[in-house]
């Protein structure tokens, strides 16, 4: 009889892990950056269909990096489960603190259970009723959830990106600002990038019911602009 | 509650109603088997007139504010006209409850499917899924819970506003003009048809409009009146090529007193020349 080897599960977890860094590092990375108005979701995305930054409900937005078809499926499964929470209770009791305690759930499940990972970060945003209180909750392919305050940065260059952003966020940013500081920080001093290889979205507390709005076309590049 | 996922073959697609069939929670389902075990008949709230103009820049849609269960008022200030999405409205009359709960999940069916597929329903694919849940909802129609709505939108595509009636059986009509339902649709519908005329300023046909729900409550006793003691309104809405909105309750008031002042009796020369005397000479 064949016995199989053995590996030490700190060994399984680890080779794992390094296996969902390695594909989430091959992708761009993205950040959220709040501001006045509310919360400004900047991603590097030479694409115009496949979208990194999507509406999840009235005051939650969704992000991801990563593998596409993966962070879409989680993205999908979020509005499942923000409209079916919607629909049972009210709109008010739609909050992104347990849309991100589901998807560390189902995250952590997969990582621990499954054959292979997600390789995915992603990030669920919600809007507050005022400047201090929005939530940004970033989660990671094996379920750690994270609390972020000010900004969010997700992806490979995660550290770099957010130490350029420690530099240049205050605390009384408005929406242009707020988009130079999230391009500057994506891109770096040796880069440059144009309006069609960003994806800019915002949640703004001046929207109405649905606070979510792409800024693309001729608007972003006046904000880039000016 | 968790996270709703499924594999590629039980997938529901960016359709609502399948999704909840498929987390077992079908509302129609739910009614029809209900109804199936009443034996007494029930009294149900119905929700009353509803009219649609379509006109030069998009579509007017009003409605009054008047539920009715068998002869008595249950309600003096519901709501039939609602914002489907940000580019359509629906307007409804029948059964009350089985109308809002099909508002309720049209709305979500349209936001759900736009957030999944990352773009809207084009305008006639939401007039087909309208179609669709009222033909869903026969069974109960059967039972007596009939909810019959209109719904217009502007076509982005196309740059018009553009008017949809159904019967039923989930029957889907486009209209070029005009249309009405509900119990005091008769008087509504004629008046509107009277006072139609082709590319039609917007403030013409919302004055049209409740005109039209004015005699509707003149003549069916289920169809509401404005109320000016309690200062409740028919609810008016326009949808054109900035999206639906809801006119202020000032608005509909000045346009009711300005309507009210022109067919008051001193206005008419008929009854200042004494057709009918008032009551109170007649006491003396």
């Amino acid at each position: 009889m064949s016995m199989p080897f053995y590996v030490a599960p700190e060994q399984v977890m680890k080779d794992r892990a390094d296996y969902a860094r390695k594909g989430i590092a091959r992708g761009r990375s993205l950040c959220a950056v709040t501001y006045d108005d509310g919360i400004l979701i900047c991603a590097e995305n030479s694409s115009a269909t496949l979208r990194k930054v999507s509406e999840i409900y009235d005051r939650i937005a969704f992000a991801g990096v990563g593998k596409y078809n993966e962070f879409d499926q989680l993205r999908v499964a979020g509005v499942r489960h923000a409209d079916l929470k919607g629909y049972s209770y009210s709109r008010e009791d739609v909050d992104a603190r347990s849309l991100a305690n589901a998807y560390a759930q189902m995250l952590g499940q997969i990582f621990t259970h499954e054959m292979k990972p997600m390789e995915v970060e992603i990030l669920v945003a919600e809007i507050g009723d005022e400047p201090g209180h929005d939530e940004l909750f970033h989660i990671l392919y094996d379920g750690s959830v994270v609390d972020e305050e000010r900004f969010s940065v997700l992806g490979g260059e995660a550290d770099t990106i957010t130490g350029r952003l420690e530099a240049s966020w205050a605390d009384d940013l408005d929406l242009p600002r707020a988009l130079r500081a999230a391009v500057d920080a994506l891109t770096g001093p040796d880069r440059t990038l144009s309006g069609r290889e960003l994806e800019v979205a915002v949640l703004a507390r001046s929207n109405g019911r649905r606070k979510f709005a792409r800024i693309e076309g001729t608007r972003l590049e006046e904000l880039l602009a000016g | 509650m968790t996270l709703p996922h499924f594999t590629a073959d039980a997938d529901p697609g960016p359709d609502f109603a399948s999704l909840l069939r498929r987390v077992g929670r079908d509302p129609d389902a739910r009614i029809v088997e209900s109804m199936g075990a009443v034996t007494a008949p029930l009294t149900i709230t119905h929700a009353t007139t509803v009219v649609a103009i379509r006109t030069r820049d998009g579509v007017v849609m009003a409605g009054d504010r008047r539920a009715t269960s068998g002869n008595l008022i249950s309600h003096r200030a519901m709501e039939k006209v609602f914002p489907a999405d940000r580019w359509s409205g629906v307007a409804i009359a029948g059964a009350a409850g089985p109308a809002m709960e099909m508002v309720r999940l049209f709305q979500l069916q349209l936001e759900h499917y736009e957030k999944v597929e990352g773009h809207p329903l084009s305008l006639e694919g939401k007039a087909n899924q309208l179609s669709q849940m009222v033909r869903a909802h026969l069974p109960a129609a059967m039972q007596g819970m009939v909810v019959v709505p209109l719904f217009a939108g502007y076509d982005l595509q196309r740059g018009v506003g553009r008017l949809f009636e159904f019967d039923v059986t989930g029957g889907r009509y486009e209209e070029l003009h005009h249309a009405a339902t509900g119990s005091g649709s008769l008087h509504a519908g004629t008046v509107v048809k009277i006072g139609y005329r082709a590319e039609m300023d917007p403030s013409e046909a919302v004055d049209l409009a409740i005109r039209a729900l004015f005699e509707a409550a003149d003549d069916d006793s289920a169809t509401g009146g404005p109320d000016l003691v309690r200062g409740i309104f028919p609810i008016v809405a326009l949808i054109d090529a900035d999206g639906f909105r809801r006119l202020e309750d000032d608005e509909i008031r000045r346009r009711f007193e300005a309507m009210i002042g022109d067919l008051s009796p001193t206005n008419t020369r008929g009854a200042a020349e004494g057709g009918q005397r008032p009551e109170q000479e007649v006491d003396r």
